[in-house]
């Protein structure tokens, strides 16, 4: 396993769109690095005919009829947003598009 | 009124039933409660008085009427912060959802309201259910009732911790790795995680999805599955929640019986790291179901030394994906940092100044798990590992059935104490993560007390068989208030309040 | 944004020197009547943030749940692309942060697509079939729709602030992947219009898409590189974004390929990255390079479980889909025996569906064809909508052609009378009515009318009475001049040949 140093954390923190102080990134690369110290055997539990469980109880084919249902209002819609103009969330400017 | 804080739900429901007492007296007494102790417990951040009064005068016209009333019609109840609530606020115990109002209810709110138990308000919470004490609330620890320098446990410290004090008969939790199960050993409470899929999770505010349930926090056994059977059930709105019916829960509840029953205990989970109290209240438990009939096997379950590991890799994941919502556009707070921000730098700055150390630790740590080239290693592993935790449980169960272990290996620790250990903080919850893992049920019960703090005692039984839980927790609830003359809680001290 | 031609080489010497391959993501917007994973309405063009729900804006604790009929009709496309359903497949969270993805990711499919492995044969205008392999269809949800305020341009590029609508979050899109495309050297350009027509024209066959591409229900991003002549390996890509009408694919596949040599050529080496699109200077602008931003930590969705396919669920799917294109339009062909230049010109003007119409009504193939590719097609161009759009039906047809066969009008007088009807003056028999268009039938009338022209011109009159017959044209011009074309053409030159007293 890869040692964690502050560079690791600070693309981490930039890809989780969280802003950290170098003092924060320092602190966080030595405590993930106790973390991912401490869950390293998990690799080495299973071998390759072990399948992986993503959902605890198996179900399958659960679906919703393709009926329209009660949508909010537009000022419901927008009541918790921090910031909205014409009936809609306002951003400020963005950087680049997709 | 004193009293009327001290009955069980089951039993306040036959006192209002008979109209020996109203839903509006009821209701105010706990109101009156919360007032007196709350200042010293901080277990509620949101005190619904008005509303709850309304509801409670709306069950007393509806019963003087003879129309026909649910039968917890009146018995206030306290939610977790992390369930969403239409005309309260639900802030997660984050900043960043301070002053948030949902527009909708939660499944299981939904059903309380249907039911017309009057919500008394919201309870804190670890952020984000994002811990095992409560202090990493961002509006205060909520302290435990029997000694207000430790801990109430966590995530929901404020649920137990409030049932604990007597400020509601009833209380919802949320179980992520033993959020509720946790909580209720070290305040002396019953708390049960049900089986995955068992009780929605829509309008539960997310941590890491395939491993949440919401449960009932109570004081009894009996009030657990009553109020188990209200929320539970399926949900058209949450997709992994299970058709199958709630089950006869209160009627194992009030059969609470282990006589010929298979209890097995499992050798991973007691002995080395466990506190020499908590070991000691774990052998008399098992004692007593020894002798009102119960066989005692011993069971071995080889993997769950990786189910801690797993867990810290797989709830970190989801979480980084669940909390990614939360970033100054659609709700809650916003920070815009001087000069001309763009969007990217508000989101940056908004979670910077939002989540609490915890909450980013997870976050990190989930990022990390699941970037490129570590997935197979990291998340895909810790798959594999609950493949391999199943098929421990489906050992077990196949010997047992029910499983045995106590819920926790400490009583209460102090506050403070673990704040800055987060591993020693997150071994807490390495008996009651296994259950999580699996989606299988849980319940704790208090099993007296070590050096003067509870103990909690947990029963896990197979996937869609919450019904043994009761039926077990009741048997040895019944011994145990046997022993001590009542409930665990008689003991507790008297809370000196800080108003 | 300025384009500099210098930095394009010819499309020409392009070609020379470079062999393109493409590759195509196409977007289809489902038609369905609720979202993706909400009862939302999925509707177009509606007040702002009205159709959507909790689930819609990412709320704290809501809960996704799957559409049954945008799960079918996932696996229609796949049919009709020739792939193969898998059975069973996961949804995964793509992770990305941007302000129009509500939830900060995007709930789609990553390791295991609903269809997979399939192909469409392609024909190009001159009838070359090529056939495009295809990788992947996939489920996923389309984000919502940001418009950016302030600046000049109301691009993304100098916006002050930008506002966010919800609307579209959540409508079911699946999105077509194509097999890298070699070997089409030249013709790439016109592969790739034909490519995204081919799409549009099967979910639209299928009933499962508006296919509208104006209104952003068939989206294209298309990848373009470059090889030398002779090399094995593939060049860098780059993904041009949203390219969003036929004609736009088929000029920024040309843009790329041209602008890639150029890069080349230079001795320079193409970034991969992101390209934009601009229709008015018809050229890509730079984007986004790849990077490590571009990490979405894929992971299987829990709050959804699989979907799991049967026989006899996909069997059921596949006998309610239609006859594919392709097949339908060997079938039409053949039964109204049109030669394949005829065809393809119907195909072309896009009114096989309306000939097909006409003939069902009683309308003969060969009359079929002269209405729609004539004067229908004709007005349509003047009008600038589509021929189809013009609002003629195949009823109306078949009155005009019955009004022209039972010597009510001639062919001239029924352009008028199309006219009429599409000025909303009535039925062809009112406007026929109303304007006095009917045929003169009158003999009487006609003999004046014929008097008066032979008087005119004397000597043509002589011409024909010398045996020069044809000349007889110039009398007929002047009859129907007098009688401003009312007259029956073939009716008028028998009475003059009469009236001359010579034989036909």
């Amino acid at each position: 396993m890869p040692e964690i140093n502050r560079e690791d954390v600070a693309h981490l923190a930039r890809l989780a769109h969280i802003d950290m102080s170098t003092e924060e990134l320092d602190r966080m690369a030595g405590e993930l690095a106790v973390i991912v110290d401490s869950i390293k055997t998990v690799s080495e539990a299973a071998g390759d005919d072990v399948p992986a469980t993503s959902h605890p109880i198996p179900l399958s084919n659960v679906y919703r009829e393709d009926v329209v249902g009660e949508t909010l209002t537009n000022e419901e819609a927008l009541s918790g947003a921090p910031d909205n103009a014409d009936g809609r969330f306002k951003v400020p400017a963005i950087l680049d598009g997709e | 009124m004193a009293e009327l804080i001290r009955l069980s739900a089951a039993v306040l429901a036959e006192k209002l039933a008979a109209g020996e007492v109203s839903a509006v007296e009821a209701t105010q007494a706990h109101l009156d409660r919360i007032e007196e102790v709350d200042g010293a417990i901080n277990a509620f951040l949101h005190v619904n008085t008005a509303e709850a009064l309304l509801v409670a005068a709306d069950v007393d016209k509806t019963r003087s009427t003879g129309d026909a009333l649910h039968p917890l019609a009146g018995v206030p109840i306290a939610v977790k912060d992390l369930i969403v609530t239409k005309g309260q606020p639900t802030t997660a115990g984050s900043k960043i959802l301070e002053g948030w109002h949902s527009p909708y209810d939660a499944t299981v709110v939904s059903r309380l309201r249907a039911a017309k138990m009057p919500i008394l308000g919201k309870t804190n919470l670890d952020e984000f259910a994002m811990g095992s004490s409560t202090e990493h609330s961002a509006y205060g620890p909520t302290r435990n009732p029997w000694d207000l320098d430790r801990v109430p446990g966590g995530s929901g410290g404020g649920s137990a911790a409030a049932v604990a004090a007597f400020e509601a008969p009833l209380a919802l939790g949320t179980d992520t790795g033993g959020s509720i199960r946790q909580p209720g050993a070290v305040t002396g409470t019953v708390g049960v995680k049900p089986t995955y899929g068992g009780v929605s999770r829509y309008g539960a505010i997310a941590m890491a999805s395939s491993l949440d349930q919401i449960g009932p926090v109570s004081r009894t056994v009996l009030d657990a599955a009553l109020l188990h059977e209200i929320i539970g059930g399926h949900d058209p709105h949450d997709s992994t929640s299970l058709t199958d019916p709630v089950g006869a829960l209160v009627e194992a509840a009030r059969n609470g019986d282990v006589e010929g029953m298979k209890i097995g205990i499992i050798k991973e989970l007691h002995g080395e790291g466990y506190q020499a109290g908590v070991e000691h209240r774990f052998n008399e438990a098992l004692d007593l179901l020894r002798t009102a009939g119960a066989e005692i096997v011993e069971v071995s379950c080889p993997n769950f030394k990786y189910a801690l590991g797993a867990y810290y890799l797989i709830m970190p994941s989801e979480a980084s994906s669940n909390l990614a919502k939360y970033d100054g556009v659609r709700f809650g707070l916003r920070v815009v940092p001087d000069g001309a921000p763009t969007i990217e730098r508000v989101m940056g700055a908004t979670r910077a100044a939002g989540f609490g150390d915890e909450v980013k630790r997870r976050i990190i740590l989930g990022t990390y798990a699941l970037s490129a080239g570590y997935y197979d290693a990291y998340y895909g592993s810790a798959q594999k590992v609950r493949t391999l935790i199943q098929r421990d449980f489906d050992a077990a169960f196949g010997q047992a059935d029910v499983l045995i272990s106590p819920t926790t290996p400490t009583t209460a620790f102090k506050l403070g104490e673990k704040l800055d250990d987060p591993l020693a903080m997150y071994l807490n919850d390495v008996a009651t993560i296994p259950a999580n893992m699996a989606g299988i049920p849980g319940i704790s019960i208090p099993g007296g007390l070590a050096d003067g703090l509870p103990v909690g005692i947990q029963f896990l039984a197979p996937a869609r068989q919450d019904a043994r839980l009761y039926r077990a927790g009741a048997a040895l609830e019944s011994l145990l208030e046997g022993q001590w003359g009542g409930p665990l809680l008689a003991q507790a001290p008297e809370i000196v309040g800080v108003k | 944004m300025s384009v500099n031609t210098a930095e394009i080489l010819s499309f020409d010497e392009a070609m020379e020197k470079y062999d393109p391959v493409l590759g195509f993501e196409v977007h289809v917007e489902l038609n369905t009547r609720t979202k993706m994973f909400s009862s939302a309405p999925n509707a177009f063009g509606d007040t702002p943030n009205t159709n959507v729900t909790p689930v819609d804006l990412g709320l704290p604790g809501v809960l996704p749940v799957i559409n049954r009929i945008a799960v079918e009709s996932s696996i229609k496309i796949g049919l009709a692309l020739g792939c193969k359903i898998a059975e069973k497949c996961y949804f995964a969270r793509k992770n990305y942060f941007y302000p129009d993805t509500p939830k900060n990711f995007q709930t789609s499919q990553y390791e295991d697509p609903i269809a997979y492995d399939g192909s469409i044969d392609i024909e190009l205008a001159d009838g070359t079939v090529f056939t495009v392999e295809i990788e992947r269809a996939h489920m996923e949800e389309d984000a919502g729709k940001l418009t950016h305020m302030g600046g000049a341009t109301g691009r993304i590029q100098g916006a002050e602030f930008s506002l966010v609508d919800y609307n579209r979050a959540g409508v079911p899109l699946v999105e077509i992947v194509t097999k890298p495309i070699v070997g089409v050297g030249s013709r790439a350009p016109e592969l790739a219009k034909a490519y995204v027509a081919a799409i549009r024209e099967i979910v639209k066959n299928l009933g499962v898409s508006d296919a509208r591409m104006e209104r952003g229900n068939v989206r294209c991003d298309a990848n373009v590189s470059l090889k030398p002549k002779g090399q094995e390996k593939f060049g860098t890509r780059t993904e041009t974004k949203n390219v969003n009408s036929l004609r736009a694919v088929e000029h920024a596949v040309r843009y790329e390929i041209q602008r890639h040599a150029a890069v080349l050529d230079s001795g320079t080496a193409i970034i991969q990255e992101t390209r934009h699109w601009h229709e008015d200077t018809r050229s890509t602008t730079s984007g986004r390079p790849k990077s490590d931003a571009d990490d979405y930590r894929y992971f299987p969705e829990p709050d959804l479980v699989p979907v799991v396919t049967n026989e006899a669920w996909i069997e059921k799917l596949r006998s309610e889909l239609p006859e594919p294109p392709a097949e339908r339009r060997k079938r039409l062909q053949q039964d109204w025996g049109y030669s394949d230049a005829e065809f393809r010109d119907v195909v072309n003007a896009g009114v096989m569906t309306s000939i097909e119409d006409t003939i069902a009504a009683g309308i003969k193939p060969a009359t079929a064809r002269k209405w729609w590719m004539g004067e229908i097609s004709r007005r349509a161009k003047v009008a600038d909508v589509e021929p189809a759009e013009l609002g003629v039906t195949p009823e109306l047809i078949v009155e005009l052609q019955g009004l022209i066969e039972s010597g009510k009008i001639n062919d001239k007088l029924s352009r008028d009378v199309l006219d009429g009807v599409l000025a909303g003056e009535g039925t062809p028999t009112e406007v026929v009515e109303k304007r006095g268009l009917a045929v003169v039938s009158d003999d009487g009338a006609l003999l004046e009318a014929i008097d008066g022209a032979l008087a005119a011109q004397p000597d043509v009159a002589d011409k024909i009475r010398g045996g020069k017959v044809q000349a007889v044209g110039a009398i007929v011009g002047g009859v129907m001049k007098a009688t401003r074309g009312q007259a029956d053409a073939g009716r008028v030159r028998e009475l003059i040949l009469e009236r001359l007293g010579v034989q036909g």
